[in-house]
């Protein structure tokens, strides 16, 4: 299948992976916490690591909670720190409405355990200097956003 | 931090080389070598969980003894607000303060009482706030340096008010100067203190040149002393002054409550501190005015320089304080000059968990740890020194140890 966002670990120095699991509430926020440790350790600077551990924690976020399980890939590049998130389905309908502040499609469950403001994806792009979506309704959803450092 | 200097010590003879205080460290800042306990210092935040734990006391203060009144011509004491828990109740607290001028003191300030007078500025802060939210209170020593270390994109939520010792410190001693002409030299100002923490930032202030008090005496050191002779105190002046609320600041959640705030948190515990202040960074919990931190559970009560238990302690603390009258009008409190009250100097980070200032050798490192853990057993059993394999890795790549410390793969290897 032709995806129009590269994932390429082409001049990575660093790469790192997370399996997220579906509906794994007790883990959720793990892995950007881990992200976000080691890149402390690299020095880079701390208002960028903010950005990048806020995105990536609402990226798990929407995994856990919409997908049916995803990865999150960051390479750490000499001039740039990418991070990629896809996930296994079920795939976003409308693409532009799901980027619409306050548009959730969280079930009412989700609601109750304080998710599902509908902040997620609007955060995200915010938080990166580039973000790329691209999802269809049964296909998985693959997200790229990238920092320059 | 100047020179990294730190109130914690190792009292070698009675260190066994355990794993208690290697395990307990929040920021990893304690290694074993040659059988002993060793503080990196740049790592560590004065927070006395080794203290806390350490089973053979090999851990301790350092602390002045009453002898060091002796330098001066005129001695202030400066108690702890956690003193206030330390006795049963039917000792009474302004019977206690008289009692510290047979022990030397010539003069006794109610740092509560401060304690009052900074609630008033600190609600200020709160609601005049354009700085992100929520603002961060610096009353514990330790939570700020954690900051300083590993937060520092939290720097900018920290409200830079003095805390009650140093600004019970200031009014003090100026009043003394005032009253009796003496030079400032000639004057001693000791703090009664409840941990180490409060000790270091003595030496090392955060926030300011010089914390005008030359010495701690430890709440251990004048405790029994107070009690024995409780009833032949003879009650010269009225030192009691703290409110309600200045008294509740020995406790976590006093701070909000004596500004009589809802919109808050108040967190006991440094473990429990680093959890939330990853959320914090995370961006959560913005819609929060307030964060009281505390590296001890139940706040100061809990420090480790204290007698009490600390949940006994903070009952105390609680029903003292409802036995006081509360301050109706706070702003009647706000006459001092803002100097006094608030810190002149930025507060800096220290990265110091940074690999290399270079990106690129910390990339290189960063790599070679990676390589070099999973090489490692994974079980941080510490018997190489260090608290986790992780950290070992690290230790290595950086020169700091060697591959063959770890016992678990030398062993596995030989077979």
């Amino acid at each position: 299948m032709e995806h129009a966002i590269e994932k390429s670990a082409v001049g990575a120095a660093m790469t790192l992976e997370y399996d997220i699991e579906q509906d794994d509430f007790s883990r959720a926020g793990e892995a950007s916490s881990k992200i976000k440790k080691l890149l402390k350790q690299l020095g880079i600077d701390s208002g960028i690591i903010r950005r990048i551990a806020i995105a990536s924690y609402e990226a798990e976020i929407n995994v856990v909670i919409h997908s049916n399980g995803g990865k999150i890939t960051v390479f750490v590049k000499s001039d740039c720190i990418e991070v990629f998130v896809e996930d296994e389905g079920p795939g976003i309908e409308n693409v532009e409405m799901a980027m619409t502040e306050g548009f959730s499609t969280a079930t009412s469950a989700i609601r109750e355990l304080g998710f599902g403001a509908g902040m997620g994806l609007p955060n995200m792009k915010r938080c990166s200097d580039n973000f790329f979506i691209e999802s269809k309704l049964g296909e998985s959803t693959r997200l790229k956003m990238v920092w320059s450092i | 931090m100047k020179e990294y200097w730190h109130s914690v010590i190792l009292e070698k003879d009675f260190c066994n080389g355990c794993t208690y205080c290697l395990d307990r460290c929040p920021t990893q800042a304690i290694r074993v070598k040659d059988g002993k306990a060793q503080i990196i210092n740049e790592r560590c935040i004065d927070c006395g969980e080794c203290l806390k734990v350490c089973p053979f006391h090999a851990k301790g203060a350092q602390t002045d003894s009453l002898e060091m009144l002796n330098n001066y011509k005129f001695n202030i004491a400066l108690p702890a607000i956690s003193l206030y828990g330390q006795f049963e109740f039917d000792y009474d607290m302004n019977t206690i303060m008289n009692g510290l001028y047979e022990l030397g003191f010539d003069y006794v300030y109610d740092v509560a009482y401060a304690a009052d007078i900074l609630t008033a500025y600190q609600l200020d802060k709160i609601k005049e706030s354009q700085r992100p939210k929520p603002l961060i209170s610096t009353y514990c020593p330790a939570v700020t340096r954690l900051i300083q270390i590993r937060y520092p994109s939290l720097i900018d939520h920290i409200i830079r008010l003095e805390s009650p010792m140093q600004v019970s410190a200031w009014m003090a001693k100026q009043k003394i100067m005032e009253t009796t002409g003496l030079a400032s030299e000639d004057i001693g100002v000791f703090y009664i203190t409840q941990c180490p923490a409060k000790i270091t930032s003595i030496k090392n202030p955060i926030g300011i040149e010089d914390s005008h008090i030359n010495g701690a005496i430890s709440i251990e050191t004048i405790y029994s002393k107070l009690i024995r002779i409780y009833n032949d105190i003879e009650v010269k002046t009225q030192i009691q002054k703290a409110s309600a609320g200045g008294i509740v600041w020995g406790m976590v959640g006093g701070q909000s409550f004596a500004m009589g705030i809802e919109n808050y948190m108040a967190v006991d515990g440094i473990e429990e501190v680093i959890k939330v202040l990853d959320r914090l960074e995370m961006g959560k919990l913005s819609d929060v005015d307030f964060l009281e931190a505390y590296a001890c559970v139940t706040g100061c009560v809990g420090g480790p320089l204290n007698v009490e238990n600390p949940f006994i302690a903070k009952t105390r603390i609680r029903m003292r304080s409802k036995q006081t009258p509360r301050i109706d009008d706070l702003d009647s409190l706000k006459v001092y000059d803002k100097s006094l009250i608030e810190w002149d100097q930025d507060i800096k980070p220290f990265p110091v968990l940074k690999l290399d200032t270079d990106i690129r050798k910390a990339l290189e490192k960063m790599s070679k740890i990676e390589e070099l853990f999973q090489s490692l057993p994974g079980i941080d059993c510490g018997a190489c020194g260090a608290p986790t394999c992780r950290a070992l890795a690290e230790d290595i790549v950086l020169g700091k140890a060697d591959i063959k410390s770890c016992l678990v793969k030398n062993n596995s290897e030989d077979k």
